[in-house]
């Protein structure tokens, strides 16, 4: 096993030089000129010579490359223009909001997709069927911003069910202090039950945007996956030993459909946290999704560089934690790798 | 558990939550909402320091109300009797007294004044303050240059709390160019033990904290997300501000902005669309205030050093052919001040803005452009800035159409913000629309900024004349030696030839909007279009 995560890891070395290399090339290719935006409205060729000289930017590339790795060994991803602070503070202190929102809605997603594929498989053409299929259909085809803005406006705006979309917690409650960042786990940790009551609150409407956007693919991943196993010889095998759907379903044919499914769950997951960048929009939510766009607009290239290098680590090790998984599920598949 | 019993007790866990959400405001909350301002705006402060590289525009709000300048401006009732600056009336602000000479003027520090530390404001701190807007380049520098304010040995200490500042030539710009956000004062001893060799000046450490002694003071700033100021008991430079605490959260769905402000959660919000304001100003449930951007215009501007528009014949028939009046009634919902259409026998004023005489009238513009020898018309781009994409798109798209109908046949070209400033700077782009507004108010100061020979940034067009920088410089002498009648021929004169000639077609003043809940009052304009929250006030 931890010879498999060592090659693994191994492995994935080439790529983030690869990622590096790439969108350090990629971002001085941008339109725009980070001086001249920073040098404010009213500023001369002069003033913007200046202010370039100061972000190094009149250097060759490749000095500029070089001195961008160097800081990059020592864990300093330089600062953001826009936002004034140090990148890896900020992706740091965002990443726990993304993720907290993503995990979620994820889990939502599962909860409520999962158990609806199985159905819908078991009972092809029946009215949980349609059901899911309708659900599907119309949750992928809604874009998250569109249906994050009516869900604020049904919720918050209509009917004042939900508090103000306005980020992470309630305006005047306080922060939790930080220990893992995630604001659920943090007040729990800190018996803090009105910031608790307040993260979860802030939380459920664009939780449901993501679970409603993210329900598609997994529920029709498990349905089409659960569908190929139960026409299957093992499953009819089970049937015909007189064991009980049940054992049937859940402990036989739903173990083996759960690879594919697991599969989804992964890239539903990693494009969620890179995606959700219009719900994080709607609902003021201090994510890394909204701080990378905000990036790109104007031109602040460490940022996004940032941005890249940790949605390629985080790809790396969600890929490591489903190879890993496949195997506890299916042991073929270990004992091939 | 049962599968379908734990989804339908997660799902009524969830409706639980929810249904209780407002509930959560104990009555400590209460208080302290009132006497607390909640503003939503679509950006944030990315420095907390306008000397800082890059300040942007939110940050001036943060540096106009934590720290102090020497002056400041008086209020005047403005428009629909809205509190709007002076510019002519300066009033003491950290200075308790100013006494202008011929070369120089002399400010009397306030003896109390101090730092939000607790360390007294001296003659020192003043200096260092005005030495380093001066001298770390960028921004800072080149607005105080405006005034004619360029060297350090121009701030002179006389004593412990007097400061004498040395005029390098006569400027009526000088005393004003002192009451701008630039000049601000610093905590200098503060700002020197947190100084580096690389930064002498500090500006990594004012970048992230307020080191003044303004009437407010950054206790927490969470860059994109909110900004929360609390109030400087201990202020001495004005009237005690009623607001004990301000936060400031970015937004930025501008939907958003208007659903909290019309659920009564935010208190003032500005940065909404044009529509929205005008929907809010119709229904009446909140304030709304709009006034013109004091010294700004939206123009229409065209390259003068290639052709076609190096004939002004060609210009100026692009100036009958705009729909100015469907630009600010589609566009803009009527929240903007016309500068065209003025009556064929109206005497040019001394003052601007002020509209010029062109209207549409698409015979005329067809006639001038048969004469210019584009009886067929022409093919161009007309580009814009895709940062203020609500005003600019719409605004091309009728411009577009207009002039499709005496033959000039345009393609949009849509510049990301970025790269907005780069390309203006390249003086290429043939046709475009832009904004420029000023800090000073006062005609001379625009039109050497924007049609000047010496070529800025802001003459967009590449405009040489050597009758209008004659017109222009004679009015910056002739207002510093106090020449009225020279002042005024020439204001005047440099109107007249900027409509003649027509390289930028002004469209409209724009409309600074802020919209409030009722409760609030004493909101002032000033001339940087940002929040003063010193004067406002909670009921």
């Amino acid at each position: 096993m931890l010879s498999l995560i060592g090659k693994r890891l191994m492995f994935a070395i080439p790529s983030l030089i690869g990622v590096v290399i790439v969108t350090f090339l990629l971002t001085r290719a941008l339109p725009g000129d980070p001086a001249a935006y920073f040098a404010g409205p009213s500023a001369d060729k002069q003033a913007i010579e200046e202010i370039r000289k100061k972000l190094g930017l009149d250097k060759p590339l490749i000095e500029q490359f070089f001195r961008y790795t160097a800081d990059l060994a020592k864990g300093d991803f330089g600062n953001s223009l826009t936002t004034g602070q140090p990148v890896a503070t900020e992706i740091r202190n965002r990443l726990p909001a993304s993720a907290e929102l993503t995990l979620l809605g994820l889990l939502v997603s599962i909860m409520i997709a999962i158990p609806l594929g199985i159905l819908a498989a078991t009972r092809p053409g029946s009215w949980i069927d349609h059901l899911c299929r309708v659900t599907t259909t119309a949750g992928v085809s809604l874009p998250v911003f569109f249906t994050g803005l009516v869900l604020v406006y049904v919720f918050y705006f209509r009917l004042g069910w939900s508090p103000a979309p306005l980020g992470r917690l309630d305006v005047f409650a306080s922060t939790p202090p930080n220990v893992t960042g995630f604001y659920l786990i943090d007040s729990l940790i800190a018996r803090d039950w009105e910031a608790f009551r307040s993260a979860l609150n802030q939380l459920i409407l664009p939780t449901a945007t993501l679970a409603i956007f993210s329900l598609a693919p997994i529920a029709r991943m498990t349905r089409a996956s659960m569908l190929a196993i139960l026409s299957s010889d093992f499953v009819r095998t089970a049937r015909a030993s007189g064991l009980s759907p049940r054992a049937v379903i859940v402990t036989y044919a739903f173990r083996n459909a759960m690879l594919p499914v697991i599969t989804t769950l992964s890239m539903t997951f990693s494009f969620l946290l890179g995606a959700n960048v219009l719900v994080e929009k709607v609902f003021a939510w201090p994510g890394i999704g909204s701080y990378a766009v905000e990036a790109l607009i104007s031109s602040d290239f460490a940022p996004v560089q940032g941005f890249v290098l940790t949605m390629a680590v985080m790809y790396v090790l969600i890929n490591l934690i489903i190879d890993i998984l496949y195997g506890v599920i299916d042991p073929r598949v270990r004992l091939e790798g | 558990m049962k599968r379908r019993d734990f989804l339908k007790t997660a799902t009524g866990a969830a409706a639980g939550a929810m249904v209780s959400g407002p509930a959560i405001f104990s009555s400590a909350k209460a208080d302290a909402r009132s006497e607390t301002l909640l503003i939503v705006s679509e950006s944030g402060p990315n420095n907390l320091d306008i000397h800082g590289v890059g300040t942007n525009v939110p940050g001036y709000e943060v540096s106009w109300n934590c720290y102090d300048r020497l002056i400041g401006h008086e209020m005047k009732a403005g428009p629909g009797g809205v509190p709007y600056y002076d510019r002519d009336k300066f009033k003491p602000e950290l200075a308790e007294d100013m006494t202008i000479s011929d070369m120089s003027a002399t400010f009397k520090l306030r003896k109390n004044a101090k730092f939000h530390d607790g360390t007294p404001v001296t003659a020192k701190d003043v200096k260092w303050s005005l030495d380093r807007s001066v001298s770390v380049g960028g921004f800072p520098t080149f607005q105080m240059s405006a005034g004619s304010l360029k060297k350090p040995e121009q701030f002179v200490i006389v004593d412990d709390h007097t400061v004498r500042v040395d005029f390098a030539t006569k400027d009526r710009l000088t005393i004003p160019d002192l009451a701008v956000i630039v000049p601000c004062v610093i905590n200098s001893e503060l700002v020197k033990k947190n100084a580096t060799e690389k930064d002498p000046w500090g500006l990594e450490y004012t970048k992230m904290q307020t080191a003044g002694g303004g009437a407010y003071k950054v206790t927490k700033w969470t860059a994109g997300t909110e900004v929360i100021l609390e109030r400087n008991d201990d202020w001495v430079s004005g009237p005690m501000p009623k607001i004990k605490r301000v936060i400031w959260r970015m937004v930025p769905q501008a939907g958003n902005r208007r659903a909290l402000l019309e659920r009564g959660d935010a208190d003032m919000s500005y940065e909404l669309p044009y529509k929205d304001f005008q929907e809010i100003k119709a229904n009446g449930k909140l304030d709304v205030v709009s006034l013109p951007f004091s010294n700004g215009i939206q123009y229409i501007g065209m390259n003068v050093t290639k052709p076609p528009f190096d004939n002004p014949k060609v210009r100026q028939a692009v100036a009958y052919a705009l729909p100015y009046q469907k630009i600010v009634d589609a566009v803009l919902f009527g929240l903007a001040n016309p500068m065209y259409g003025a009556s064929a026998d109206k005497p040019t004023e001394v003052a601007w803005p002020q509209p010029h005489k062109y209207n549409t009238d698409m015979a005329k513009a067809k006639a001038l452009l048969a004469e210019a020898g584009y009886p067929n018309g022409f093919e161009t781009t007309i580009s814009f800035d895709l940062g203020f994409a609500v005003v600019n798109e719409p605004l091309c798209v009728l411009v577009q159409e207009s002039l499709g109908q005496i033959g000039i046949k345009t393609t949009i070209n849509k510049i990301p913000g970025a790269n907005w400033r780069t390309e203006l700077n390249k003086k290429e782009m043939p046709l475009y629309t832009n904004v420029f507004s000023g800090w000073l108010d006062y005609p001379e100061y625009f039109f050497y900024w924007c049609y000047h020979g010496d070529n800025s940034v802001f003459n967009t067009m590449s405009y040489k004349s050597p009758e209008m920088d004659k017109l222009i410089n004679g009015a910056r002498t002739a207002a510093a030696t106090g020449d009225k009648a020279a002042y005024d021929a020439d204001v005047k004169g440099f109107v007249d030839l900027a409509f003649n000639d027509v390289p930028r077609i002004p469209l409209y003043q724009p409309y600074v909007n802020v919209a409030m809940q009722k409760n609030i009052s004493g909101y002032q304009y000033w001339f940087h279009r940002r929040l003063d929250y010193r004067a406002l006030v909670k009921a």
